[in-house]
């Protein structure tokens, strides 16, 4: 940490790094008091700037047991610390990983995950590459994806995009896509919604008829035939793609003054 | 002759050799913590020295699960992950799953949760909604679904009872009695793997009077009552080198030691004869040999 936080002319242009962590907390936009659970650190840097700007009733934790709030604030909902104030978090709840699945099954949460593997439906893979039966490699296991994409809302973080994880077909489906969702009999995909992928490139939806993957803005200095030369299937786009929103001086200010002072972000896409 | 005003208290007290001899080869076993936190380290590696083996391993996965593939105790794994948390991914049960010498019952955290819960409540299984659409349901061809006998008719995943053999869990505390006490930031599964199983079995870092447990944390942390336990075993560090907060945290450069063990079967030979091949108190004393044959490192 050095000295004052500088002034907004004075400070310097945004890196990809911070224009992801700002694009990601935009994913949390509008969900109320609800559980953010950011994986990475980009994302969670992502759901901490929302908490501190436009969505303050936001729960998170410290990655652990504990639900966090920036010190200084009244309380869920209440005024968050001007930046540059009382940089301490204090615990404002306790959420151990049984309430944890019982947010997911009530539905109060929004999860962001990463994936080894993304199709043009959203439907993701984090368990392992190749044959299930025979795996080539062995990777975390389905975790809760299967539990997290029938229940709440999910987005999506790839800090690499890429041929490998835009894939026209992922080898396990563990979080499911909207083909697999419409495919439910009933009320199966009554709470199913994908978000938002933000990837080091661009920021994409679902926001089509079929729900098929679309490219909702691209980073400032990345083309759109960029991106689709990084995608393993065709993406939705409209005539003008426009440019993903850099971060102001307030949000650059509290990324790099009060949230990531060691400048860890700029390694997750290194 | 006891005095007339005596009181019989129960003493359900082991070693975790005494543990892993109640156990016997083909048993599923459900191993309580997460990930590489709060593990019944000390009873794995008692299992390790037995000859208990084609165990069914029930765990939200971290190196106990690792070390038991290592050792090819294992024959299959029920689990949603295996990990390190600071190293994402367990070597070995990598390499046991790309070598194909462990089968493996794929499950959503959640339905993991619910089949323990089916089996502590003795229900044969419990509806969720978890799994649904998911390849989770491809790749156990055993699942079923359920209608609702309601109005909605609605469609879920039928997640089957886990009954356990046996449970292994750590806690912080416990009594001579089987009362157990933890206290970290998060009681993980554990109690519902003691009562999932037809035995289970509890180490701890200090085993305390019974009048002592409330001077210890508040009655909130007496997660596991003796109605749920069949032995108590005390193991100093028995988590390591997994986390046991406020006891003590993960061991880090040890965890990395031990996850480089599975880079050849050499290496693990060589941490095996270095750290299990004796009891539980020479593993202790092996570590902190190594400990402090390392150079410190200035802060």
């Amino acid at each position: 940490m050095t000295g004052d936080p500088p002034a907004g002319d004075a400070m310097t242009a945004a890196s990809v790094a911070e224009i992801c962590v700002a694009a990601c907390a935009q994913a949390w936009r509008g969900d109320g008091a609800i559980l953010a659970s950011p994986m990475g650190l980009i994302p969670s840097l992502g759901a901490r700037l929302a908490r501190l700007t436009f969505a303050p009733q936001l729960l998170v934790t410290d990655g652990e047991a504990m639900l966090i709030a920036p010190a200084g604030s009244d309380g869920p909902g209440g005024p968050a610390s001007p930046p540059g104030g009382e940089r301490d978090d204090v615990t404002e709840g306790w959420l151990p990983y049984r309430d944890v699945l019982r947010l997911v099954a009530a539905g109060r949460r929004h999860m962001m995950m990463g994936a080894a593997q993304l199709d043009r439906y959203g439907n993701q893979n984090i368990s392992c590459i190749g044959d299930w039966a025979h795996p080539k490699a062995q990777l975390l296991g389905v975790r809760g994806a299967p539990g997290n994409t029938v229940n709440h809302p999910v987005s999506y973080w790839i800090p690499r995009h890429s041929r490998r994880v835009f894939v026209g077909r992922v080898d396990l489906v563990c979080g499911i896509g909207y083909d697999r969702a419409a495919a439910l009999p009933g009320r199966g995909a009554a709470f199913h919604e994908l978000r938002l992928v933000i990837t080091d490139k661009a920021v994409l939806d679902f926001a089509t008829p079929d729900h098929r993957m679309r490219l909702r803005s691209v980073h400032p200095g990345v083309s759109v035939s960029q991106v689709q030369d990084l995608t393993g299937f065709e993406l939705a786009a409209a005539r003008q793609v426009p440019v993903t929103p850099v971060p102001g001086p307030r949000e650059l200010a509290l990324i790099r003054e009060r949230l990531d002072p060691a400048g860890l972000r700029e390694r997750e896409l290194a | 002759m006891a005095a007339p005003d005596q009181v019989m208290t129960p003493d359900k007290v082991m070693t975790p050799d005494d543990v892993a001899g109640e156990l016997r080869s083909g048993m599923t076993v459900g191993i309580g913590g997460w990930g590489s936190r709060r593990k019944p380290m000390a009873l794995v590696r008692a299992i390790l020295r037995s000859a208990v083996t084609d165990l069914t391993v029930v765990s939200f996965g971290g190196p106990d699960v690792g070390l038991l593939i290592a050792a090819g105790r294992v024959r299959r794994v029920v689990c949603g992950f295996v990990s390190l948390d600071t190293i994402a991914l367990e070597p070995h049960f990598r390499r046991g799953r790309q070598a194909g010498t462990v089968e493996l019952t794929e499950l959503d955290e959640g339905m993991l949760h619910w089949g323990l819960l089916a089996a502590a409540h003795r229900l044969p299984f419990l509806p969720i909604r978890a799994g649904l659409g998911s390849d989770v349901l491809t790749v156990n061809p055993q699942l079923r679904t359920v209608r609702s006998p309601y109005a909605d008719a609605e469609e879920l995943v039928a997640v089957p009872a886990l009954a356990l053999d046996a449970a292994l869990v750590h806690m912080n505390r416990a009594d001579p009695g089987g009362n157990g006490q933890y206290l970290g930031p998060d009681p993980y599964f554990d109690d519902l793997f003691c009562l999932a199983a037809e035995r289970a079995f509890v180490s701890c870092e200090r085993i305390v009077p019974t009048g002592s447990l409330l001077s210890e944390g508040p009655p909130q942390s007496l997660l596991l009552n003796r109605a749920m336990v069949t032995g108590v075993a005390e193991t100093p560090l028995g988590a390591h080198f997994t986390s046991c907060v406020p006891d003590y945290g993960r061991d880090e450069e040890f965890q990395r030691r031990y996850a480089a063990t599975a880079a050849r079967p050499e290496a693990w030979q060589r941490f095996r004869a270095e750290y299990l091949d004796g009891d539980e108190a020479s593993y202790q004393l092996a570590v902190r040999r190594s400990r402090a044959e390392q150079p410190a490192v200035p802060a």
